[in-house]
Formats: C-alpha cells, sequence, structure tokens
C-alpha cells in the first residue's frame, strides 16, 4: 500500500517545463528525502501535492485512490499538512493559539461562543508531549527558539490527523542544536505512522531521517533509492548533473 | 516536588503581580492619577464635581473611538478618517432630525452612513488592496466634504421635534455620570471580551501579527479586514451623535484633527503601530492621560500651546518604554 502516488507528474507555466513525468511513491510513516537544485522543480512538485497547483498531466493518489486537488483546502481534507520554510506562525499569539488558529474550539455562554482556552492549553500541552518538546503552550511564539517554533508548526499538522506531512527547508535557518531537535520532531511524526517529505539542502540533515532520497534535476527525476544504498557524494553528483541517473 | 510536565506547563510570565507591573497600561495608568493627586492639591478648582464631570466627557469621546482605532492598529493597519466619519455622522442626524425627523430614525441613518464609510475603506484596503493609509487619508478628505455637502456649511442648533432627547443622550447625566462614560464602559467590557475570548477578536491580531500565515490557516482575512474598518468607523459614528448632543450645535470642523489624538490614546495606550498588540482599556487609559494633560495645563494657566509638547513627550516616552521593556525581556 502506498499512502502517496504520484504517476506521471508533468507541469508547465507557458514554455516552461517545471515537472516532466515525475513518478514517486511514499509509504505509510516513511520520511522521504527530496533534494535538488534551485530550480531544480521541488517547490513546483510540494505545491502540486499541497493543491496550489494542478498538474498539467498526470494523477495523483492517497490511499491508492485517485485525489484532483483545486485548491489547498482540498488536500487539508485529504490529510495533507505543509510545514511553511517561514512557518506562518503569529509571533503575538501564545504557542496554543497558534496550534489552533482557524480552528479553535468554542463553548457556548448563555448563546455566545467564547473560546476554550482550557481544551486549547490541554490539548496542545498533550500534542507538545507527544514530541517529546518543551514548550509551553501559553508562551508566546516570539519568546521561542526555533526549535520550539517547528514544533508549535508541526503541532499544528498533528491536530488534524493529518496523513503527509511536507516540510519545505525545516532547518534552513536555525542553529545546530536546534536542528537536532527539529530532527527528532520528524522522527516522532514518522513513529505516529505520518508519512513526511522533506525538502532540504542539507545533505547531512536528509540522510540523518530519511529512509528515501529523491533527486529531481531540471524538473526530472534522476533518482529514488534508500538512503543507505546512497552517499552524500552520490547525491551531490546527481543534483548537479555530473552523475547522470541512479 | 514538581515533575518536568508541571514545569513545562507553568507559564513563564510568573505571578500576576509580575504582569501588571510589566504592562503599559498600568504605568500610564498611574502616570494619569498621579497628575490627578498633583492638579488637586495644587489647584482649588480640578477635585471639583464640575471639573471632574467635564473631564469625564470630554475624554469618553476620544476614548470610544481609540477603542476602534486600537482594533485596527492591532490588525496592522490604520484609520485617518476617523475625524471626518465623526462630523459625517453628526451631520446626518442633525440635518435628518431638524428637517422634522425622529432621534430613532435619524440616529440610525448617521449610524449607517458611518458605517458604509467603513465598508468603502475595508474593502478597498481587504479586496483593491490598496494601503490602509492611503485609502483612509482619502476617506479624510472625502467625508468631511460630504458633510460639508449635506449641511451647506452651515451650522446647525435646532434638532427638531426631539431636540431635548439628543441633548439629553449626548450631554445629560444619569446618577451623576455623563451618558458617553456608560457607552464608554459598556464598549470597553465588551471589547475586552471579544479581543479576548472571541475568534474575531483572535484572527484581528493574528492578523496584525501575521497576515500571510493568518490566510494560510484559512481565516477569512478580506472579510475580517472589512468587518474590523466597519466597526473603528463605527465607534466614531456613535461618537459623532454623542457629540452632537453634547454641544447642542454642529459645525463642519467638528472632529478636525480629531484622529491625531485618538491614534495617540491608542499607542499610549499600548497599541502597536506594527500590528498584533493593543487592548480596549488602554485604549481608554490613553485617551484618559491625553485629557487631564489637556485639562491641567488649562487649570495651571499654562498657555494651551504647550499641550501638544506635552502629548507628543507623551507618545515618545510611552513607545521608548514599551522598547527597553521589550530588550529586557528578550535578554
Amino acid at each position: 500500500m502506498s499512502r502517496l502516488r504520484l504517476s506521471g507528474i508533468s507541469k508547465s507555466f507557458g514554455a516552461i517545463q517545471a515537472l516532466n513525468d515525475v513518478s514517486l511513491e511514499v509509504a505509510p510513516g516513511e520520511v522521504l528525502g527530496l533534494m535538488g537544485d534551485n530550480g531544480a522543480g521541488k517547490s513546483t512538485l510540494v505545491k502540486i501535492v499541497a493543491g496550489n497547483f494542478r498538474p498539467t498531466h498526470g494523477s495523483i493518489s492517497i490511499d491508492d485512490t485517485s485525489v484532483d486537488f483545486h485548491r489547498p483546502l482540498d488536500a487539508q481534507v485529504e490529510g495533507i499538512e505543509v510545514v511553511y520554510q517561514d512557518l506562518a506562525l503569529c509571533d503575538n499569539l501564545s504557542a496554543a493559539s497558534n496550534v489552533f488558529l482557524g480552528r479553535e474550539p468554542r463553548r457556548s455562554f448563555g448563546g455566545i461562543k467564547l473560546l476554550d482556552y482550557a481544551t486549547m492549553y490541554k490539548r496542545s500541552a498533550e500534542l507538545f508531549a507527544v514530541l517529546k518538546s518543551e514548550t509551553r503552550p501559553r508562551d508566546l511564539v516570539r519568546r521561542m527558539s526555533g526549535g520550539q517554533r517547528q514544533a508549535v508548526a508541526i503541532a499544528r499538522t498533528l491536530l488534524s490527523n493529518a496523513k503527509i506531512v511536507l516540510m519545505d527547508e525545516p532547518t534552513a535557518a536555525i542553529s545546530v542544536r536546534q536542528v537536532a531537535e527539529v530532527l527528532d520532531l520528524i522522527h516522532r511524526l514518522s513513529d505516529q505512522g505520518i508519512s513526511v517529505v522533506l525538502i532540504s539542502h542539507r545533505m547531512p540533515d536528509v540522510f540523518a531521517v530519511c529512509s528515501r532520497i529523491a533527486v529531481l534535476r531540471r524538473g526530472q527525476l534522476v533518482a529514488c533509492k534508500p538512503a543507505n544504498e546512497s552517499s552524500p557524494e552520490e547525491v551531490t553528483g546527481l543534483i548537479t548533473g555530473a552523475i547522470e541517473t541512479a | 516536588m514538581t515533575t518536568l510536565e508541571q514545569a513545562i506547563g507553568h507559564s513563564q510570565h510568573g505571578s500576576p503581580f509580575s504582569r501588571v507591573f510589566n504592562s503599559q497600561i498600568f504605568w500610564v495608568l498611574l502616570a494619569a492619577l498621579l497628575a490627578c493627586v498633583a492638579l488637586s492639591l495644587l489647584t482649588d478648582s480640578f477635585a471639583t464635581q464640575r471639573n471632574l464631570f467635564n473631564v469625564t466627557r470630554n475624554f469618553a469621546f476620544v476614548g470610544l473611538i481609540a477603542i476602534g482605532m486600537t482594533t485596527v492598529i492591532a490588525s496592522g493597519g490604520i484609520d485617518l478618517s476617523v475625524g471626518s466619519t465623526v462630523v459625517l455622522s453628526a451631520m446626518v442626524i442633525s440635518v435628518l432630525m431638524s428637517s422634522g425627523n425622529p432621534f430613532w430614525i435619524s440616529a440610525i441613518a448617521a449610524l449607517v452612513a458611518a458605517g458604509i464609510v467603513g465598508a468603502i475603506n475595508g474593502t478597498l484596503i481587504a479586496y483593491v488592496g490598496m494601503p490602509a493609509f492611503v485609502v483612509t487619508l482619502g476617506m479624510l478628505s472625502a467625508a468631511r466634504s460630504l458633510a460639508m455637502v449635506l449641511s451647506n456649511n452651515k451650522m446647525i442648533w435646532e434638532f427638531g421635534p426631539d431636540h431635548d432627547l439628543l441633548l439629553w443622550v449626548g450631554g445629560g447625566s444619569t446618577l451623576g455620570l455623563p451618558h458617553p462614560i456608560y457607552v464608554l464602559g459598556l464598549l470597553t467590557i465588551v471589547m475586552s471580551v471579544v479581543f479576548r475570548w472571541t475568534r474575531w477578536g483572535q484572527y484581528v491580531f493574528a492578523i496584525g501579527g501575521n497576515e500571510q500565515a493568518a490566510t494560510l490557516t484559512g481565516i477569512p482575512v478580506k472579510r475580517i479586514k472589512v468587518s474590523i474598518y466597519v466597526f473603528s468607523a463605527m465607534t466614531a459614528g456613535v461618537a459623532g451623535i454623542l457629540m452632537a448632543g453634547w454641544l447642542g450645535s454642529v459645525t463642519t470642523n467638528l472632529g478636525q484633527a480629531m484622529e491625531l489624538t485618538v491614534i495617540a490614546a491608542a499607542v499610549i495606550g499600548g497599541a502597536n503601530l506594527a500590528g498584533g498588540q493593543g487592548t480596549a482599556l488602554g485604549a481608554v487609559i490613553g485617551a484618559l492621560l491625553i485629557e487631564v494633560i489637556r485639562n491641567s495645563l488649562i487649570l495651571l494657566g499654562i498657555s494651551t500651546f504647550w499641550q501638544g509638547m506635552f502629548i507628543g513627550c507623551f507618545i515618545v516616552i510611552a513607545v521608548a518604554f514599551d522598547r527597553v521593556r521589550n530588550l529586557r525581556s528578550l535578554d
């Protein structure tokens, strides 16, 4: 069974062919590293899976059921969540408010619906415990470390019972110690049976958490193989084109 | 013995005591109270019932609009058109009443006029994507001009059959407190609850904190932005009706430059022009401080020309204080 299957995905923007006949499979709980140089088509591929773009050709299926996304909400309904590079958090709100942003639980007081902070604090504390993160629900995101911010962003995906989490450069702008924290978070997601597609330029991170590595070059999938059968040298060669295909 | 979970669960904000001392509102309120105490000792005229009555009523108008302005500022916007909305609302109600219409119908028409001003502001800002500063600057000019057209730039001081009712609503008092204060008190309580305990309040602050994030999480950002500008214009509309009753006459220079006093009150009260911060109570206390400064300069016999200097210094001090506090807490 495959959690996510892309078959023959192509995408062109006018005369520019951003993706050409890309086929990929991700198993439940699998962490797939998606690598490639700038402009190789990684972001386009992620945006297609997240429902921002529709592919020109090809099809997507989730749990062996064919899906067709017209907008990001369609993808969310199917259990696809994206953790954005800039994290898309509100610095001025608490961790719990960010986890629940856009889907706050409410309780009715005499006909007036008020936010249920008690549930929000309790539930987000549980999610942070699952992620083994020292993030406190009441703390403002402004005062948090990069690792804690990642935990908040990832807790959002747990809240919605995501099947697939797409992560765009989660370790790009944080310290070495926090990188380890984020890689731990990815393991936690995988432990929950959630599939992760990790886009990263950082070779050590990809090899540390990914079971398979896919390489895109100029819109084409040039390799997709288990991480333990590859090496950073080979992947670098595939990205630059020094190695044609593997 | 505390477990790790308990330690994590414990908020880092500390005791309620330290939170009070860390809030800008507390210090601004303290400044206002100290000024009141000093004035009571220095002058015979401050602590009189009549003067206190005037002070409370005068700051209520600015306070009302400052709550609307704080909402706009908390969402990362600005509304420069409130002063003109005040005069438009006051002019609509007085023109209608002087031509024989009852108070309630005229008041509703005035609020509808204010609401339309806010809806135009909000639509241009949210859906057309124009900067709030430019849109509301244009409205500042357009709405006042419309008030002049409506009244033919004449003073209106006869309000038809419900003349006395209008004067009672805006200028009267119940149980020793002027009516605008009741409106202000009610709005402060309601908006404090709305900001903290409703989705709308949460989304206003989310938009001010990170508009892109708010959009990505599926919050209807555009609709909420329109509602924010409508709310701001409505507070100005209510203030316009009350001011018409208080003054007993309406001219087209009513509310001139009021937007600056209102923004000053909001900022002194802790609203952050970068968005994402502000409280209803803060806006009211900011307005109170400005009125106490104004009143004290008059009572102490200092030229009113100095008023701008004092208020200007207070804006800068309040924001500087906030900066210092933030730097300290980031260490």
